[in-house]
């Protein structure tokens, strides 16, 4: 979601440019943006050093030349150029959250913001019946019955296939089916790896999903200890009636964590429960209508409330 | 009629003979794309989507197992020109300008870095006032450097001409209508080689090495304007995104 059309007055207008000034002057500051190339650029480079290049960059008579936009990193000897709007970058354990798009022979396909579609066997899936067991002609048929297509599933990156696509895996009851909630793309970079990707909001009731791969899922919280228990007994074919609608509260909750993460993906902010609880909490304070959320006055407090942060953080440090 | 002013050495909207229309260039236009770009040259305005690299959707299409596949598509707002009536998309000439896209930014996209995917380039031209194949090649150019897919080099185009014994670079249409020779140049820009020429009508060599001169010129001027886009794209998402 690129940026919002808003139409701002002119005092929102040069609010917002004082604010995100003092952003940029924070981030010079830091010498953030001083490794910054586009295309064909060259990258500065000790030359007597033996320097591998990474990704992003390439070779042209002698020189390393960097073949996207993005910030140069140095790692030891390692010179790569990290891409900010990309695609997502898949890594062997991360938790992603994907789409289904087709049910193929004992697998099913989803689609994850990655350059192909990732594969989720059937055996790297746990069955209704929660048994360990050697996956049958008879479960094969039965695949519907547990994903189909449009379903959003979370699972964990097991390895690459032979021709680059993913390989996924979701046998832990915290991963599955995802129900009642909101799905939203962010761009990926705004989602750092970190060792928790799966967070209970206690006081909104909401669980939160932050994908690696920039899908990041807002919905009603899910006991996954009772889930195993439920799983076990015999359960009655259509689930709509048995399970409870979910309540008024709620659903207004997840609007508004969703309206906070849409604003901080807008906005360029990285993405993490601190900075989406508290632009909740903040929403909450200033009496912000959830529809109002996505406004111009609310955005233009967010911006300013973040340099104010940034500032603060620059100043302790100094 | 008189395209330059004998007296004034001015063009008809007033500009030099050498003298570039005015550069716009926008990222980020087209939110459900991977990476988009609204360019402008004058009163040609065209907005440029790129989509992926996603699974390739059309396995019939899928040659070579080792590298992308690339598609573009070029379509005319109906509004774009003077006279409403026309057919956006599927008569020859977009067939034509597509296959010219396609085949200049395919030589530049790093096609093996990403196997057995597809890359999507959708141009329109919103506002046409000649030279909207530049436009287009221009607007995808910041469009892949937006969607992070890696590119040898950046691709710039321009156009040049010659009327009343003057080379003139960036004809507007009213200059392209009037059937001189009209030559369009894509280079890429450091590496400093042709990916694309055309022309229409007959132009003497020595002349047409004048006039193709010209038109590198205005593609370096012009990879310049896009360069300094880019990096200022590229340092404000980096500042607000923080540490």
């Amino acid at each position: 979601m690129r940026d919002l059309h808003l139409s701002l007055n002119q005092t929102q207008r040069v609010r917002l440019q004082a604010a995100l000034d003092q952003l940029e002057s924070d981030a010079s500051s830091t010498a953030a943006s001083a490794a910054s190339v586009t295309v064909a650029d060259t990258i500065p480079v000790n030359h007597e050093d033996n320097i591998l290049k990474g990704h992003g960059t390439s070779d042209l008579d002698g020189q390393v030349v960097a073949t996207l936009c993005g910030v140069v990193e140095r790692v030891n000897k390692l010179v790569y150029v990290r891409a900010l709007r990309s695609r997502y970058k898949p890594e062997v354990g991360d938790i992603i959250v994907g789409r289904v798009i087709e049910v193929a022979p004992k697998r099913w396909r989803l689609e994850i913001n990655f350059s192909q579609d990732a594969v989720l066997m059937l055996s790297s899936m746990n069955l209704p019946d929660g048994i360990q067991r050697r996956r049958t002609a008879v479960d094969e048929l039965n695949m519907r019955s547990i994903f189909i297509e449009n379903d959003f599933i979370c699972a964990e990156v097991r390895g690459f296939q032979h021709d680059g696509s993913l390989h996924l895996q979701a046998r832990s009851q915290k991963y599955g089916k995802l129900e009642k909630g909101q799905l939203l793309t962010v761009p990926p970079y705004l989602v750092k790896r970190r060792k928790q990707h799966f967070h209970h909001l206690e006081q909104y009731d909401v669980d939160l999903i932050l994908g690696c791969n920039g899908f990041v899922w807002v919905g009603q919280h899910v006991d996954t200890t009772t889930k195993e228990s439920t799983l076990l007994s015999d359960e009655p074919s259509d689930k709509e009636e048995t399970n409870n609608a979910v309540p008024p509260e709620t659903r207004r909750n997840i609007c508004r964590i969703a309206n906070a993460i849409r604003l901080l993906s807008v906005i360029g902010l990285t993405l993490s429960v601190e900075s989406v609880t508290e632009t909740v909490e903040e929403s909450v304070r200033a009496n912000v209508q959830i529809n109002e959320m996505l406004g111009a006055e609310f955005y233009v407090q967010t911006v300013e409330r973040e340099a104010q942060r940034r500032a603060s953080l620059v100043r302790k440090r100094r | 009629m008189e395209y330059v002013n004998p007296l004034t050495g001015l063009r008809i909207d007033g500009r030099r003979p050498t003298e570039m229309r005015h550069l716009k260039a926008q990222i980020g236009v087209v939110s459900k794309a991977d990476g988009s770009a609204l360019f402008e040259m004058g009163n040609t305005r065209v907005i440029a989507a790129v989509y992926g690299p996603r699974e390739v959707q059309n396995r019939g299409q899928q040659m070579n197992n080792n590298e992308a596949l690339v598609r573009c598509e070029y379509s005319m707002a109906n509004f774009s020109t003077g006279d409403r009536a026309r057919k956006p998309k599927g008569d020859r000439r977009s067939t034509e300008i597509s296959l010219v896209i396609r085949q200049t930014m395919e030589a530049c996209i790093l096609t093996k870095l990403m196997p057995r995917s597809q890359i999507d380039i959708f141009v329109q031209v919103l506002q046409a006032d000649g030279g909207t194949r530049s436009a287009c090649i221009n607007a995808a150019t910041l469009a892949l450097a937006d969607a992070g897919i890696p590119m040898r080099d950046i691709v710039t185009s321009c156009s040049a001409g010659y009327l009343c014994t003057m080379p003139l670079l960036d004809l507007n249409y009213a200059e392209d209508s009037a059937g001189g020779p009209d030559v369009t140049v894509g280079i890429l820009a450091k590496m400093d080689k042709v990916t694309l020429l055309q022309m229409d009508a007959k132009l003497p060599l020595d002349t047409f090495e004048t006039v193709m001169q010209l038109a590198i010129e205005g593609c370096k001027a012009i990879a310049q304007y896009i360069r300094e886009i880019m990096l200022q794209n590229t340092k404000q998402l980096e500042c607000r995104r923080g540490s």
